[in-house]
């Protein structure tokens, strides 16, 4: 399904502020794998997924997709395999249009955009229906601006959107890290939902390390721009918080700093 | 006083001329988010293409559209510099205006200006006609506020049809949050490059049409031609922003501002007697009048918000 090859990229390359944010990572995901993605500050995680994305080139390697290579590719066509949820809430939908226009812009995601009507009645009654999974009450609000929406709901509708025409894989950059815990729970229970209802194969980023165990079928570590704990199976699913602790002391020679990762 | 209302009418005609100008700004200002200045050389470049080609024996539609087809070039230098060449938006236009100076002048012949005697040609609107009309020489529908009042609204209509497809879509979702556009699939530069062309079409038409209204082109008719836009936008918003919702109706609405704005310039020219010399330094401090007093409402009048807040969940 996904096929990344030793892929890097270095920031700021020959200045002071040189980082490598990868370095020669390679991961392979098979079709309806969800995969749970942590990792302290800088560790490449949220570079990981803009790499896939395409917002800006890696320096080396390749990125296959079902097959088809896009690593030259540029972002807005990468759209047509990749859905997107970000981490701030205002990225992912457009304040001032319509929720049901931005939701007929999600829809012909990966399509010619052509001078047919951007939006049709037999659209409308499918958008109806599916904001009515989300349980936020928006299928009464579609002519509303998305601007007048909180970052919960703007979330949701990002979800919903990045699933509308089924994406060949859905990456997810700390989608809940900006709400608050009670939003982010029913956020990422909307996720899980849609993930398994369309068995979409899933990289979710995520600073909450209970939830990284809770979701999906495999989970990676990321340290220093590299994958350093890659687990799946059984033994993902007899994660505990401790033990993965254990992994990251063992794999990085030092104990874990980030208090966010601890605490959450 | 006498002398005001008598030329009201023109002001009018002027207004709704300039109003299309204006409503092309909005396309780069508002929906694009690109304060593009391209604009003051493509509205004398509509001028200067619109004057020679009917100077020399061209059909007045014919020269219209060569007009906004030149205009649409202008625009698409400046979408070039900007998307493929990384260049700061405002800097593109700016660079572009500058080479259109030149450009400008070798479409008139090298000359600064050119005038267009209205008895020797056919031309679609001229300040001539608002006399004509009145003394029973033209029909009515040649009226200058008329004609251009039924042209302004054909180009809104043809701008409400096209930014509810979905290329018009795409176009707003470029201008509302190019990430979340290029994440569904949307080539953002190839859209800015499409409003900028699409923008300075109309700036281009607007300045066709005000050339064959004074009889003559002139390389400095479109100089503050972005202030004079941004003008009518603001005044727009702010006199109609409550009760205009509708997109068609916000198009309307700086028509309306362009018309509000050339009034109150007439006004103050005509009650005042100012030198009309000090008429640019009055329409940057109107503008930035009205630019600044948002920004004012919020620092200083915004409501405080209550104990406990709201929850943003």
């Amino acid at each position: 399904m996904l096929e990344i090859k030793n892929i890097s990229k270095t920031f700021n390359a020959g200045t002071i502020n040189e980082k490598t944010a990868l370095n020669n990572v390679s991961l392979t995901l098979n079709d309806g794998d969800f995969v749970t993605v942590i990792g302290g500050n800088g560790a490449g995680k949220s570079t990981l997924l803009n790499a896939i994305a395409g917002t800006w080139m890696v320096d080396e390697g390749s990125i296959e997709i079902d097959g088809i290579n896009i690593t030259k590719l540029p972002e807005h066509k990468r759209a047509q395999y990749i859905g997107r949820v970000f981490q701030d809430p205002m990225m992912g939908t457009a304040a001032t249009m319509q929720i049901e226009e931005n939701l007929a812009l999600a829809k012909r995601r990966g399509k010619k955009r052509t001078l047919k009507a951007g939006i049709t009645p037999a659209e409308r009654e499918e958008y109806k229906q599916a904001l009515k999974t989300l349980d936020l009450g928006l299928e009464e609000r579609l002519t509303a601006k998305v601007g007048l929406l909180s970052g919960g709901q703007r979330q949701a509708l990002t979800l919903l959107m990045a699933a509308l025409q089924k994406p060949k894989l859905l990456l997810l950059d700390e989608h809940t890290a900006a709400l608050d815990p009670k939003t982010a729970a029913k956020v990422l229970a909307t996720t899980e939902k849609i993930v398994t209802r369309d068995n979409l194969t899933t990289v979710m980023i995520t600073h909450n390390m209970k939830d990284a165990i809770a979701h999906g079928n495999r989970l990676i570590m990321m340290y220093e721009g590299q994958i350093v704990v890659d687990i799946s199976g059984e033994e993902k699913k007899n994660l505990t918080v401790e033990y993965l602790l254990q992994l990251f002391e063992k794999a990085s020679g030092q104990a874990l700093a980030s208090d966010r990762m601890l605490l959450s | 006083m006498t002398s005001f209302i008598n030329a009201l009418p023109g002001a009018l005609s002027q207004g709704l001329i300039w109003g299309i100008m204006a409503i092309g700004l909005y396309i780069t200002y508002r929906l694009l988010d690109i304060a593009d200045l391209t604009v003051d050389g493509s509205f004398c470049t509509g001028g200067a293409v619109c004057v020679m080609l009917i100077l020399g024996g061209c059909n007045v539609w014919v020269a219209i559209v060569v007009a906004l087809i030149a205009g649409m070039i202008a625009g698409l230098v400046t979408g070039v510099l900007h998307t493929a060449c990384g260049i700061p938006a405002i800097l593109s236009g700016i660079l572009t205006q500058l080479a259109l100076w030149s450009g400008n002048l070798a479409i008139m012949g090298m000359r600064a200006n050119q005038t267009l005697n209205v008895n020797k040609y056919s031309v679609l609107v001229s300040m001539r006609y608002l006399s004509d009309v009145v003394k029973g020489k033209q029909p009515f529908y040649m009226y200058p506020i008329f004609t251009v009042a039924v042209g302004t609204v054909l180009i809104i209509a043809a701008l409400y049809w096209f930014f509810g497809t979905e290329l018009g879509s795409s176009l707003r979702a470029t201008g509302a949050n190019p990430n979340m556009a290029r994440a569904q699939g949307i080539n953002t530069n190839k859209n800015k490059v499409l409003g900028l062309m699409l923008s300075n079409g109309l700036v281009a038409l607007s300045g066709a049409l005000l050339t064959q209204y004074q009889g003559f082109a002139d390389i400095n008719m479109g100089r503050g031609a972005i202030v004079i836009g941004l003008a009518a936008v603001i005044i727009g918003e702010v006199v109609f922003g409550k009760l205009f919702k509708n997109f068609a109706l916000k198009l309307l609405a700086i028509s309306f501002g362009a018309i509000i704005y050339y009034v109150v310039i007439q006004a103050v020219i005509s009650l005042s007697g100012i030198n009309s010399n000090y008429l640019k330094l009055l329409s940057a401090v109107i503008v930035a009048l009205f630019l600044s007093v948002p920004y004012w409402k919020n620092k200083w009048f915004a409501k405080p918000v209550k104990k406990g807040g709201m929850s943003r969940a």
